[in-house]
């Protein structure tokens, strides 16, 4: 028998009264505004646009605000406001070689034309706690250097002259490029479906399973051979104009991974490739997602599946932090039934093995 | 996407260039800019909006390697708006973001400076301030990322 049970309306809307009260917080202190969100939790703003998939500032700012920094949950919400708004269409692909770059360093080659930027980078910092950042204290201008414009090649292009490394990716002709809003995952997936799921997945996750390609589980000795951060021309083209029209510009993170191939099968020996393109100032995810869109390309190149990181369904299936939360965190909800059936299934086992264990015994009495 | 103005707005293939470059600009403008242009604008001429403002996504995309296959990397918010003009010229807009009024205001210039009488207001008045800032801005980022460029040198060693 089942049966419906109602129940809690008053406790659910007074604890969202109090949440609302212990996100305020103390009422003594100003109130905090997306604006100072936005320019000084920066990249807090970029993890939550880039992983809940929809490039917005200021709705980004907004869910971090209303998540009290829970970054998951702010992720969620953004997520769930994208459900409400029409598409308007796709855009051009972004051209990152045409980047108003902000970052840029190769691990590969020491002088590449443009040169080693180290942009506003937290490497080298010595991670001590900064006292003077408790007040607010005078920042200084940073430096300027005006020189010549240099052109700033792309590194994979500089050693895809001689063939030492693969192309850019290409998919077979004719092929819609594949979108996961749209139609639902089925296994094996392209590399261009993978890409959009790992540019949405979850930072902490891509970092594990990157971390673990490095330490042996599916090998790939791989060489950051550039990152660049900046903003790139988003345009797009609409039936009312019959050119491309340019919406804005935003910023992302480029990561070309190279990887050393001793060759396959199906491939003679060259310098492979992983590729991460995520949203905003995120160069840890970006690192992970092409040590991950590497190892996720055994299958293509020959390679024997070993490591989880290979595994496709596994990787892209977990990759993603608001399924991953839903179904966690649905355990906290009622299974009263559920958990009621399972207790009179245990306490049945449990007689019938007490009922075994007496017999047993009974039966081997007598026999002494 | 096709709609009910789509006809009424010929782009000639040489004046795409310009319209193309004006509209960039508009999009890119912030909302207090066009706001300060409008309200400066003399002879306004009547509005009557044909859409919007509304919000929207696109689905922006990446390439494979960077140069590669397309794929979709995520969305963005997007504001459009169409209107007309009292003489009849009909002006569009889209703008990442969500500003309504922006994107409507950035829509009247649209319509203006495809009218011949007005384009050279619009281009000095409008245009070339944003284009102003947006290039300042672009110096200014370009000469402190390029203070950040690490300048190698080789010690020199002695004999031993």
């Amino acid at each position: 028998m089942y049966v419906a049970v109602k129940g809690g309306e008053a406790a659910i809307r007074n604890a969202h009264k109090l949440l609302g009260d212990r996100r305020r917080g103390d009422r003594s202190l100003p109130a905090i505004g997306l604006d100072q969100i936005v320019e000084q939790l920066a990249l807090a703003v970029d993890r939550v646009m880039a992983e809940g998939s929809l490039y917005d500032t200021e709705l980004a700012a907004l869910a971090v605000k209303q998540a009290r920094g829970d970054m998951i949950e702010a992720i969620f919400l953004v997520r769930a406001y994208r459900t409400t708004l029409p598409r308007f269409g796709y855009t051009r692909p972004v051209e990152t070689s045409q980047m108003a770059i902000e970052r840029r360093i190769s691990a590969t080659f020491k002088d590449l034309p443009g040169g080693q930027l180290l942009g506003p980078t937290f490497d080298y910092t010595h991670r001590l706690l900064d006292p003077e950042l408790a007040e607010d204290g005078i920042v200084e201008t940073p430096e300027r250097r005006v020189e010549v414009r240099e052109h700033t090649p792309r590194v994979t292009d500089i050693l895809g002259h001689d063939g030492m490394i693969e192309a850019d990716g290409d998919m077979p002709e004719g092929v819609e490029t594949g979108d996961l809003t749209r139609e639902p995952l089925s296994f094996p997936l392209e590399r261009d479906l993978r890409l959009q799921a790992l540019a949405r997945g979850d930072e902490g996750f891509l970092l594990g399973l990157a971390y673990s390609t490095q330490r042996g589980y599916g090998r790939s000795h791989p060489f950051a051979g550039e990152i660049r951060i900046g903003e790139v021309e988003i345009e797009l083209e609409v039936a009312e104009l019959d050119f491309p029209l340019t919406l804005g510009r935003i910023r992302v993170t480029e990561c070309q991974m190279i990887n050393q191939f001793k060759g396959s099968s199906k491939q003679p020996p060259q310098f492979t490739r992983g590729y991460g393109l995520v949203f905003g100032q995120s160069e840890r995810k970006s690192m992970s997602m092409a040590l991950c869109d590497r190892a996720l390309r055994a299958r293509e190149l020959g390679e024997d599946i070993t490591a989880a990181a290979q595994d496709e369904e596994f990787v892209i299936s977990h990759s993603d932090n608001v399924q991953s939360t839903g179904f966690v965190e649905h355990l906290k909800l009622p299974h009263y039934v559920d958990f009621q059936a399972e207790l009179d299934l245990v306490r049945r086992m449990r007689g019938e093995h007490e009922r075994r264990e007496s017999e047993n015994s009974e039966t081997k009495e007598a026999a002494e | 996407m096709g709609n009910e103005n789509s006809s009424a707005t010929p782009t000639s293939g040489e004046a795409d260039f310009g319209r193309k470059a004006a509209m960039a600009l508009l999009a890119q403008a912030t909302v207090q800019e066009m706001k300060d242009f409008w309200a400066h604008w003399a002879n306004k001429p009547q509005v009557e909006t044909l859409r919007g403002p509304e919000t929207g996504l696109v689905m922006m995309r990446g390439r494979i390697g960077g140069g590669g296959a397309p794929f979709n990397l995520g969305e963005a918010t997007v504001m459009r708006a169409t209107v007309r003009l009292g003489d009849g010229a009909v002006g569009h807009a889209y703008a990442l973001g969500r500003s309504s009024e922006k994107v409507r205001l950035a829509a009247i210039f649209d319509a203006l400076w495809q009218e011949p009488a007005y384009r050279q207001t619009v281009e000095e008045t409008v245009l070339a301030p944003i284009a102003q800032r947006l290039n300042d801005n672009l110096e200014d980022r370009r000469a402190e990322t390029a203070a950040t460029k690490v300048d190698f040198f080789t010690m020199v060693r002695g004999d031993n």
